[in-house]
């Protein structure tokens, strides 16, 4: 690995350690402020998500149907921005997928004891704006949530409204 | 070659559209326009067969006397469209799809310009330059 990759990847950590700590303190009330930040968050991700997103499908064939489109969050995006694939990806056919990285690159460097549990929260909004703004770009409206039990496990639900017939 | 290039957003609001000759814009805004459901049609048709090409490019949209429309469509759901002459019968499909690749990329650049705002019509020189060039070779 050269000198550059390696300063590659700790930029997007400490950018995104301001991003939280902005959040956090510029209100004491941190649950609040941390919702009040997620839509500009997000919006920001929708629009810099993009660029990404063009430079990545840009080789790739049409996508065929949203499963295509999720494997493809879970393959390219995601080793573009965290240098690894999801771990696992699983859905019920009916528009809700989950897909979950056993160490979730944001949460890696922290205790795997349940000491940080309660903040590690803050920690994958951005990366939850990220994928929404993902599937926005590619036509897919959808609701992301997450979920951590275990430290650096995390589990993204991403909920896709269906076409009622 | 080409004699109208046009790109249209997800949304299917025209953000871009140049033509050899100026004074036929509107003409050609309104068959881009017309064609854009046949794109559509051709696009809820894929994932049904399996055995269809997933390609970009989407062929042949519809051919009047005077003009072929041609399209293409990218993950994100931006169209382009090239317009050609009918009578120009030298054109073939990989020359159609080397000039589509060749916006596709171009539109790629354009969109990972900062300064450039998502959504806003498309006015940046490098594109202009692309898009006659297309016209022309």
């Amino acid at each position: 690995m050269t000198q550059t990759s390696v300063a590659d990847e700790i930029l997007l950590d400490l950018i995104h350690a301001e991003i939280v700590s902005y959040a956090s303190h510029s209100d004491s009330n941190e649950k609040k402020v941390c919702l009040s930040v997620i839509p500009q968050i997000k919006f920001l991700l929708k629009y810099k998500n993009l660029c990404l997103c063009f430079r990545l499908t840009k080789d790739w064939t049409r996508f065929k149907d949203e499963l295509d489109t999720m494997k493809f969050i879970c393959t390219e995006l995601w080793i573009a921005i965290y240098k690894k694939q999801i771990d696992n990806l699983r859905t019920n056919y009916q528009g809700t997928y989950l897909l979950q990285d056993n160490s979730f690159r944001f949460l890696s460097k922290m205790s795997t004891g349940s000491q940080y549990l309660e903040s590690a929260g803050k920690y994958v909004i951005f990366t939850c704006g990220l994928i929404r703004g993902a599937l926005s770009n590619l036509g897919i409206n959808a609701i992301v949530s997450t979920e951590i039990n275990t430290m650096p496990v995390v589990k993204f639900h991403i909920q896709v409204p269906q076409p009622h017939n | 070659m080409a004699v109208c290039v046009a790109v249209v957003s997800h949304n299917n609001s025209p953000k871009y559209i140049a033509c050899v000759n100026p004074d036929n814009e509107l003409e050609f805004h309104y068959k881009v326009h017309t064609s854009l459901d046949v794109i559509e049609e051709k696009l809820s048709n894929t994932g049904k067969s399996n055995t269809e090409s997933r390609e970009f490019y989407l062929g042949i949209l519809y051919s009047t006397e005077e003009h072929t429309i041609y399209g293409y469509v990218t993950n994100t759901k931006v169209k382009f469209m090239i317009v050609t002459e009918t009578s120009n019968k030298l054109l073939r499909d990989n020359e159609i799809r080397a000039m589509f690749r060749k916006l596709h990329s171009a539109y790629t650049h354009i969109i990972c310009n900062p300064f450039y705002v998502p959504g806003d019509d498309i006015k940046s020189k490098y594109f202009e330059q692309m898009a006659r060039s297309v016209m022309v070779s």
